[in-house]
């Protein structure tokens, strides 16, 4: 258990990289998990094909909070073609805990906002199993 | 049944729990604590044996068949019909109609009686402590005919707001739906008196007792509600099988719900004459082992005593509230014990309740994290979840002094 909510995710958890929302983003998207009622939004600016700037708001449990506060500090900066690489398995490494399928869930929300965002929203529809 | 001997005022845990097969099973070498009857009941093996027993030997059609199998099928099918009526005082049978759980009999409300007799303008009323499920309906049947949606805000300790009460009563509603007990705050609403007072400007009245009808009596006649719905799989029968009660006269008056066989006297191409209450509002086969051991399982809290049950209960609340009172960071939501039923919500500091909830399951302690399809509480409330204990019969102190050392756990993963 203590191996679960190790402490980076905790400290993910409480205190939280890029929080906030941005004035005018390029991209935003949000989305939720209904089973929970976790929710997560996104907003990115981008500069020449590259993430420049990424905030995340909404609330959710440690796991969805530490998965989306993470992968904000990943994609800082990084080309949007390889934002859209990204995979579940990156997240869940990226993670490096154990999941039940209920808490796959919960970390891969981020991600799946991530995608709906990069991709535009039919994208996020094709991109189900994330 | 071998229950304890009903003169003793308490119920023995123990004995019940021999009752339970499920409750038996380890993991890890920790004993299950099924705090989460409040979703669904573990099943005493009289009933579980009912199920098969059903199937073993009887199987056949209701109300068909003129062989012995179906004749044995369709007396126990009606009779369990009985022991429900009696169960919830009742006057007659025929004001018993089998639905498939509390869902399926208020949407049967909203569908069959709210479309004969909902108009635009009329107002429709319910509780912002509503299940999902006395709600969507109510919204679906205001978008069909054009009728208004007014609500009966909770106060911050879980009660309903007299001032909207008295506000909509001026309002004279068509309906009003409203939740006998809470499956979130635990709240016992005084549903006799609102009925009462509804009753008055001419308002017809709905009760969702679904999480009132496996914890504590519940007489209809004294109610005086026209319907009153509730879930089989909650009081100790399996999933499938709900009732609607609904007064006799209020039941004539409706139209049926879904046509088919079992529903009708004679069927014409042209038209149909209906059958009698209650096969009016039960067309297709039925659940009928569902039907039957829900029977079964009036039969056993009938034999344990629906009093006994409530009173070891509201002890149970009572004791679990003190408990966790004195769990730092805790806060516990809703109604003090005397007012309080079998649901227990809380929150503990910032750990949300799913990583709660997922902590105290590696101590094999079963507990419900989320909305409890009652999110515009949550909204009321400004939390997206709560974690909640909710207790039935099989539960005692040990129950919840295993839950209480593991929210200590708990505390300790989270460093608080
Ligand atoms: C208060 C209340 N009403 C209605 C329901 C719905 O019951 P069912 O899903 O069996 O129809 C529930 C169960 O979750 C409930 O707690």
């Amino acid at each position: 258990m203590e191996d679960f909510y190790r402490e980076y995710i905790l400290d993910h958890y409480r205190n939280p990289r890029n929080r906030g929302t941005i004035e005018a983003p390029d991209i935003t998207y949000e989305d939720s998990n209904p089973l929970c009622g976790d929710e997560i939004r996104i907003d990115l600016t981008v500069r020449d094909g590259v993430v420049d700037d990424v905030k995340f708001s909404g609330r959710g449990c440690a796991i969805s909070q530490a998965s989306v506060s993470m992968l904000t500090e990943m994609i800082e900066g990084m080309p949007v073609d390889e934002v859209k690489q990204i995979t579940k398995e990156d997240v869940l490494e990226m993670l490096g805990i154990p999941l039940t399928p209920v808490r796959v869930k919960c970390a891969l929300l981020g991600l799946k906002v991530l995608k709906g965002g990069v991709y535009g929203i039919d994208g996020a529809a094709d991109d189900e199993d994330l | 049944m071998a229950i304890t001997t009903p003169s003793t005022s308490t119920i023995d845990v123990e004995s019940i729990r021999a009752h339970f097969p499920i409750l038996h099973q380890e993991v890890d070498g920790k004993r299950l604590v099924y705090l989460d009857s409040g979703a669904t009941s573990q099943k005493p093996l009289a009933v579980i044996e009912a199920e098969e027993e059903y199937y073993r030997t009887y199987n056949a059609n209701v109300h068909r068949g003129v062989y012995k199998l179906s004749e044995e099928a369709t007396a126990k099918y009606e009779a369990a019909r009985v022991k429900v009526q009696r169960f919830i005082n009742a006057r007659s049978g025929k004001e018993v109609l089998f639905t498939a759980n509390a869902t399926a009999a208020l949407n049967l409300v909203a569908y069959a009686w709210g479309r004969a007799n909902v108009r635009e303008g009329d107002v429709i009323v319910f509780t912002e402590m509503e299940h999902h499920s006395n709600i969507v309906p109510w919204q679906i049947l205001a978008q069909a005919t054009g009728a208004r949606l007014e609500f009966i805000h909770v106060t911050d300790d879980g009660y309903l707001n007299e001032d909207d009460i008295a506000r909509v009563l001026e309002l004279r509603p068509k309906l009003v739906a409203l939740t006998a007990v809470s499956n979130v705050l635990g709240t016992i609403n005084p549903v006799k008196e609102l009925t009462t007072r509804f009753h008055e400007v001419g308002t017809t009245v709905v009760i969702d007792a679904s999480q009132a009808a496996p914890h504590m009596p519940i007489d209809v006649r004294d109610w005086d509600a026209d319907f009153v719905a509730f879930t089989g799989h909650k009081m100790l029968a399996p999933t499938g099988i709900g009732v609607l009660y609904g007064k006799r006269a209020v039941l004539e008056a409706t139209p049926p719900f879904l046509g088919g066989g079992d529903m009708i006297r004679e069927v014409h191409l042209g038209n149909t004459r209906y059958a009698d209450l209650p096969y009016k509002f039960e067309a297709g086969t039925p659940n009928i082992s569902g039907a039957i051991c829900l029977g079964v399982a009036v039969d056993y809290l009938t034999e344990l005593g629906m009093d006994r049950v409530r009173e070891h209960e509201k002890e149970l609340v009572a004791y679990a509230m003190q408990q966790l009172s004195e769990v730092p960071d805790l806060k516990v939501y809703g109604p003090p014990a005397e007012d309080h039923g079998a649901a227990l919500s809380f929150t503990l500091a910032d750990i949300h309740p799913h990583d709660l909830a997922h902590i105290l399951d590696r101590e094999n302690i079963a507990v419900r994290a989320g909305h409890h399809c009652a999110q515009p509480l949550m909204e009321h409330y400004d939390i997206p979840a709560t974690t909640r204990a909710s207790f039935y019969i099989y539960n005692g102190h040990d129950d919840v002094d295993t839950l209480v050392s593991a929210l200590g756990r708990a505390r300790e993963i989270f460093q608080l």
